[in-house]
């Protein structure tokens, strides 16, 4: 770990704002690089139509030109404004995992991610990214709430 | 849109009155049709006393020829093709884009079909026992086919100016023949095809897929809905006008997620069948390896099952038709031989597994009681022998038809589709009223009879395989050399594992 890296982990939400300003303070005092990393949410095993499988690239084209224009651009420039040095990742594919492959290729030191606050029966259903990075990840995870 | 509606109306109001006059003239109308297409097509020589239509021996030393000239890939390249519907090859930077395994589940979603439940047992009632063996062997062979197709289909694809893609066999015979010096030809080819695979939507992917399906309502519901084909086909055509025309794509998606479980289910009580009649099964499986070289009590003998099972087996997989290349062209690939490969593994699902499974159904049934399903063939048929055991199962079984019919008729339109814009353009008013004539014909499947539906599907698909198999032959050398390249990549290890 030549570097100090924050991945940053964020998804257009209140929790992933509060995510970004305790970053930016973070990054601030340790002079750490932040690598910020949107996860579009999709599985290599669902079930398409054909018409959906000839769209699947012009439709994943301007997902991720919509994720650095409305969510990755912002947070970049914010974070720049502090003067930190940044980089970005978006990427397809489940967020628990994809956030830790990500961690791992940018040998990052910790991640940080906002919380949902999602409570009961939708957790318990859909599960919390949070929660299962915290049980998951190969590096310290920081939940800000 | 209106004069559409208008007209189905009128229709509706026009057939309330003539009740069931209306399915038997349409029939009277559509058999003599269906004779002289079925002739043309299947035009017979004799061999040794059995009929042999030529365009299936078309189709047997195409794949033959396949299976040796790619080295045996079909059972040589089976477990690469698992590596990579799993996803072991997978880079992560190119997730988002269409998965092997999503262009296989859509294939497949296509190819599994009516011809899985009813198209065995039409099988079965024509060439006994023994043409499942032929079936079975015929599936085998059927996956090189498929290799050759697939990959041809991913490398000549054309990418619109809307991003999205466009490929099948119309696409690789054109550009195919370009590269070997023959342009005129080529383009001659992908019209012939285009022109094939639109008119073949309409029989295999469409009318009879739609009279099964109403086959087996009526089975379930005790034969009430005799002479209301047209009611029912009006139904099932409304739906299917909904998603292709109206692009309620819900239904759709919902189907496309429901139609694997469905197939599931259904493989799941077929084995459970069969153990039920587990007393039977090693006479019945005895039964279709005798009968696969004796032929006893078949018109033709072994070389009639022989016939039998591989014309049933073309139609269930598509192995040569190429229909399943247009849906694989949508992968973004570096390697297009990797969908050949995935592509193997249609065959092996729909034809080795699920139909060898409704046969052995089929076959135990027989054998614990010879007139178990009286008259009856097609759906009707495999329903009655799940219903020995579990009289409940033809109202899912039904269901499960439904479904299958459903998704594969939405495949199809989308095959026809492509046939038909490569004709005339992606102009929208024409797109329009290719799906019209679509929905039409789901309606016209319900109303005639099984017989006269079978004939000119039958034709209309093995037409295609004509210019198709053709095509395959001149441009297998480019698929070999891919796939020569390709395994050389794998073995310096140019292309690894990513998990």
């Amino acid at each position: 770990m030549s570097e100090n890296v924050i991945l940053l982990a964020i998804d257009g939400s209140s929790g992933a704002e509060r995510a970004l300003a305790h970053t930016r303070r973070r990054a601030e005092l340790g002079g750490a690089k932040v690598v910020v990393a949107y996860v579009i949410e999709w599985s290599p095993y669902s079930f398409n139509t054909p018409e959906e499988n000839a769209e699947r690239h012009s439709r994943r084209e301007s997902e991720i030109a919509k994720a650095h224009d409305s969510v990755i651009g912002p947070a970049l420039s914010y974070l720049t404004d502090g003067g930190i040095v940044v980089d970005s990742i978006v990427r397809h594919g489940n967020p628990t995992e994809t956030l830790i492959a990500v961690a791992k290729e940018t040998s990052a030191a910790q991640i940080v991610i906002g919380r949902r606050g999602q409570s009961g029966l939708k957790s318990l259903i859909f599960g919390s990214v949070a929660g299962n990075l915290i049980q998951t990840a190969p590096v310290p995870v920081m939940v800000v709430p | 849109m209106n004069r559409i509606i208008i007209a189905l109306l009128a229709t509706l109001a026009f057939a309330t009155q003539a009740q069931a006059g209306i399915d038997e003239s349409i029939n009277a109308f559509t058999a003599p049709i269906a004779q002289f297409v079925g002739t043309v097509v299947f035009f017979k020589i004799s061999v040794a006393g059995a009929q042999l239509p030529l365009v299936v021996l078309w189709l047997v030393i195409g794949a033959v020829f396949f299976t040796i000239y790619m080295g045996f890939i079909n059972l040589r390249g089976f477990k690469h093709a698992i590596e990579l519907v799993r996803g072991d090859y997978a880079d992560p930077n190119n997730s988002g884009e269409v998965s092997h395994f999503q262009a296989l589940a859509t294939a497949v979603s296509g190819t599994v079909g009516i011809g899985n439940i009813g198209g065995v047992a039409i099988a079965v009632t024509i060439g006994g026992a023994g043409a499942t063996f032929w079936l079975i062997v015929a599936g085998f062979l059927g996956m090189s086919t498929k290799f050759v197709e697939c990959t041809l289909g991913v490398k000549y694809r054309t990418e619109n100016p809307d991003g999205s893609v466009s490929g099948g066999p119309m696409y690789y015979l054109r550009k195919g023949f370009e590269e070997r010096g023959m342009p005129g030809f080529g383009k001659f080819m992908g019209t012939f095809y285009a022109v094939g695979i639109f008119i073949g939507a309409l029989g295999i992917g469409n009318m009879f897929q739609s009279n099964q399906a109403y086959v087996q309502l009526n089975t379930v519901a005790g034969g009430a809905l005799d002479g209301y084909g047209w009611l029912v086909g009006l139904i099932l055509a409304g739906v299917v006008f909904a998603v292709i025309i109206g692009g309620i794509k819900s239904i759709a998606r919902v189907t496309e997620k429901v139609v694997p479980f469905m197939a599931i289910f259904y493989c799941f009580f077929a084995i459970i069948v069969i153990l039920l009649n587990f007393s039977s099964l090693p006479m019945a499986v005895s039964n279709i390896f005798t009968g696969a070289f004796t032929g006893e009590g078949v018109a033709g003998g072994a070389l009639g099952a022989l016939i039998i099972g591989f014309q049933r087996a073309v139609f269930s997989n598509e192995a040569g038709i190429g229909s399943a290349s247009i849906a694989h062209a949508a992968v973004r690939t570096k390697e297009p031989v990797t969908e050949g490969y995935v592509s193997l593994l249609e065959p092996f699902i729909d034809t080795i597994v699920i139909c060898t499974i409704t046969a052995l159904v089929i076959g135990t049934s027989q054998v614990a009681d010879p007139n178990f399903a009286g008259d009856a063939t097609g759906v009707a048929m495999t329903s009655a022998a799940f219903e020995r055991h579990m009289s409940w199962f033809p109202v899912p079984l039904a269901f499960a038809a439904l479904l299958f019919a459903f998704s594969t008729m939405i495949s199809w339109s989308y095959y026809g589709l492509k046939g038909w814009t490569y004709l005339f353009g992606e102009g929208q008013m024409g797109q329009t009223v290719y799906k019209v004539i679509f929905c039409a014909f789901v309606a016209l499947g319900c109303i005639v009879q099984l017989g006269p539906i079978l004939d000119i599907s039958d034709a209309l698909v093995f037409l295609i395989c004509v210019p198709n198999i053709l095509g395959l032959y001149f441009l297998a050398p480019i698929v070999r050399a891919e796939m020569e390249a390709y395994k050389a990549k794998l073995e310096t290890g140019e292309i690894r594992k990513f998990a």
